[in-house]
């Protein structure tokens, strides 16, 4: 048996101990070699996998070694490679590797070169035994993995306590959505003696496993999908962690690490069919976190958390397919947003690149001309998200639309609706984002507008072949080529003649809401001045996020801290701890200075001393006989 | 009263007499002696066993505490020899600020 699945989630960590070790002795041309090497083998060693598996048809299991051996029970780490396991793995190490290449030239002049490197393929070998693993607890591994290597490149510059606390949040906030996983992982085992996903997947659709309620595993599993895939309410991590170079939020923060929660979904699917309660609950948080998202993302001034709440807004679509059953298609919309949301990361990296470090979208505009590369890739992207055919976003995103309306399992128009109208406004605030940064009078600071130039070959690069990716992405047929491991859900032959209108109207908000923002951002967006004073106190709602961190601070924030002060700290610490050791250390001082007053330097009294001993021995002697 | 009894009363009466000796006089000579006062009431008590078990190692026993005793009371002289010259008296109490 070939261990090429080891190899495969091995190589990146190679690269971590590499440049974790070396990285600086050895200067930037090994960083590079190391850093974008070995994930480009890893992408070509999975492409490798892909043939094996299309050839012999069955999944490749490589069981690297054996963990633990409790009872007659083992953990062991196993890879499993399937179609759904193939196509995320070339997400992540496909749009990964660029990802790496892209970064040689966004941080080029950084002092801590090598250990971005290091942290960067770490990161990648744990999302790669996130993807890889078998097992919940291999699945499990990564997922921490991914976490510490997010919190890890999010406090990346953490001279500016900033970012270091963005990063804590991110890191809080996810151990909060593990508490449920591990519950969920709990309840498997007790249940079936195994966490191995394939096996309890098999064991669901036998229909012999009355001994666990897979709703509750379904809605416990969720509450982790929840905390890393930034869904309401644990939704707060992922604008913060945009404190991270922007390389970081294009890989973690976009287009892999937050999806891995509608990757478990999707890879317990044997479970969430047996749970219409469970898959109700994460089709109904989905919808309201992409709406819900999508109406923050309208007012953001920051190109990055206009991103960010733009990803928040498309992981919610994705639970929305998942919701309805259409695991295939979340997986689709799983690709086509690693494309060309990598793709608009990276761009506005550009951006920001070009700008010095400027991130607010009120000092851009007029850049089409001065960066062009960046502005037609980031043009084409922004097509792709709002939904223009022919390119990726439009076949993903309609497909959910459709169903979300017409799936047997839980789809209704209500659902539409609701992502219909999250439609829109993903088109309007995508195209406001273009319109303010590319269009219009140039706003920027003079001393600003002097250094504006286009980024280097390595980075213009990389958007050329992901603006392709997102342009032709949407011709893959990933629902199909999964069918046989996800099958799309039934939709009643009675709703099949909506289908055609349904195609039209995505189309139709598509372009409406591109017209919008043309309309109220041209002329430096004076329309959208007089609509934001007409409606002055929605703003500042949107504005501040409905105020849901200020929320979170009254609600648990501050009453932590104030347990934490007066009982644990002040009560507990101070008082019990600290309180019984002093006393110990008092009484034992007091003691030896009683003690010390008989120490006269009188022989006499010693000797008095020894006559009372040797009284007292003799006594007790005689008594006890 | 047989003869081992009176042996053991003589040797408890040397040894207390020692004992109220060191716990009541001052003069450093006097106590010394009346350490000396002490080991014999033992080394009594040592010979009488020995004589009444019929075995050797008692008397043994005294001998090696003979020895003992005579090296100690060979550095302690000096010592007291060198005490007295430094405070020109023998009485203990003037010694008490060596307790440190």
């Amino acid at each position: 048996m070939s261990h090429l699945l080891t190899l495969i989630v091995v190589l990146p960590l190679a690269g971590f101990a590499l440049n974790g070790l070396l990285g600086n002795r050895l200067g930037k041309g090994f960083v590079n070699a190391v850093g974008c090497g070995l994930p480009i083998l890893a992408f070509f060693a999975t492409l490798k996998a892909w043939a094996e598996l299309e050839g012999t048809g069955a999944p490749i299991v490589d069981i690297a070694y054996a963990w633990a051996r409790i009872g007659d029970r083992s953990f062991e780490v196993a890879f499993y490679f399937d179609r759904l396991a193939a196509v995320m793995a070339l997400i992540v190490t496909g749009v990964g590797s660029v990802i790496h290449i892209y970064s040689t030239g966004y941080m080029k002049d950084d002092a801590s070169y090598a250990r971005f490197f290091a942290y960067l393929n770490l990161f990648l070998f744990f999302m790669l035994s996130l993807v890889l693993g078998r097992s919940l607890l291999v699945l499990f591994v990564g997922w921490e993995g991914v976490g510490l290597a997010s919190y890890l490149l999010i406090g990346f510059w953490f001279e500016d306590p900033v970012n270091a606390r963005a990063g804590k949040k991110a890191f809080v906030t996810n151990r909060i959505g593990d508490a449920g996983f591990l519950l969920g992982m709990f309840l498997l085992w007790w249940a079936f003696g195994t966490l191995d996903m394939d096996r309890i997947n098999l064991a669901y659709a036998n229909g012999a496993s009355p001994a666990v309620s897979a709703s509750l595993v379904g809605i416990l599993l969720f509450v982790g999908a929840t905390g890393k895939s930034a869904q309401i309410p644990l939704h707060v991590w992922l604008p913060d962690a945009m404190a991270g170079p922007t390389p970081v939020s294009a890989l973690i923060h976009a287009a892999t690490m937050v999806t891995a929660g509608v990757y478990l979904v999707a890879r317990m699917s044997g479970i969430y069919a047996h749970a219409p309660e469970a898959s109700m609950v994460v089709a109904v948080i989905g919808a309201a976190t992409a709406f819900f998202a999508a109406t923050i993302a309208i007012t953001q001034t920051d190109i990055k958390k206009v991103l960010a709440y733009s990803t928040v807004s498309q992981l919610g679509f994705m639970f929305l397919a998942l919701g309805v059953g259409a695991y295939g298609v979340a997986i689709f919309h799983v690709m086509t947003h690693a494309f060309f949301k990598a793709c608009l990361f990276l761009g506005a990296g550009s951006v920001i690149h070009a700008l010095s470090g400027e991130q607010d979208i009120r000092k851009m505009g007029g850049l089409a001309r001065r960066i062009p590369v960046t502005f037609v890739t980031f043009a084409v992207a922004t097509a792709a998200i709002a939904g223009i055919p022919p390119l990726a976003g439009f076949w993903s995103k309609d497909e959910i639309l459709w169903n979300a309306f017409a799936s047997s399992r839980g789809g209704s128009p209500v659902l539409w609706a609701v992502a219909a109208a999250t439609a829109l406004m993903t088109a309007f605030y995508m195209s406001r984002l273009l319109w303010l940064t590319f269009f219009g009078k140039s706003r920027l600071d003079p001393e600003v507008e002097h250094h504006v130039h286009e980024s280097p070959l390595s980075m213009t690069g990389v958007l050329v072949v992901l603006a392709a990716l997102s342009a032709v992405g949407g011709f893959i047929a990933v629902p199909h080529f999964l069918e046989a491991l996800l099958p799309l859900p039934a939709t009643p032959e009675a709703l099949h003649h909506y289908e055609t209108p349904l195609v039209v109207t995505s189309v139709v908000i598509a372009l409406l809401g591109v017209a919008a923002a043309a309309f109220f951002f041209a002329e430096g967006g004076a329309r959208a001045g007089r609509v934001r004073e007409s409606l002055a106190g929605v703003h500042r709602v949107l504005y501040n996020k409905y105020f849901i961190d200020e929320l979170y601070e009254r609600l648990l924030g501050r009453p932590l801290t104030w347990v934490s002060d007066r009982v644990f700290l002040r009560i507990g610490d101070r008082m019990l701890i600290d309180g019984a050791l002093d006393g110990l250390a008092r009484l034992a001082h007091r003691a030896a200075g009683g003690l010390s007053r008989i120490q006269t330097g009188h022989l006499n009294l010693y000797m008095f001393f020894v006559l009372l001993g040797i009284v007292g021995t003799l006594a007790w002697s005689f008594r006890h006989g | 009263m047989d003869k081992l009894h009176l042996l053991l009363a003589l040797s408890v009466g040397l040894f207390a007499i020692g004992l109220l000796g060191v716990i009541i006089r001052r003069n450093l000579l006097v106590m010394l002696m009346c350490m000396e006062l002490m080991l014999n009431g033992v080394n009594v008590s040592l010979v009488a066993f020995a004589q009444q078990t019929g075995t050797a190692i008692g008397a043994v026993l005294v001998f090696l505490i003979f020895v003992v005793a005579a090296a100690e009371i060979a550095i302690a002289i000096p010592i007291v020899l060198l005490l007295v010259r430094a405070k020109r008296t023998l009485d203990m109490d003037a010694f008490t600020d060596l307790k440190g």
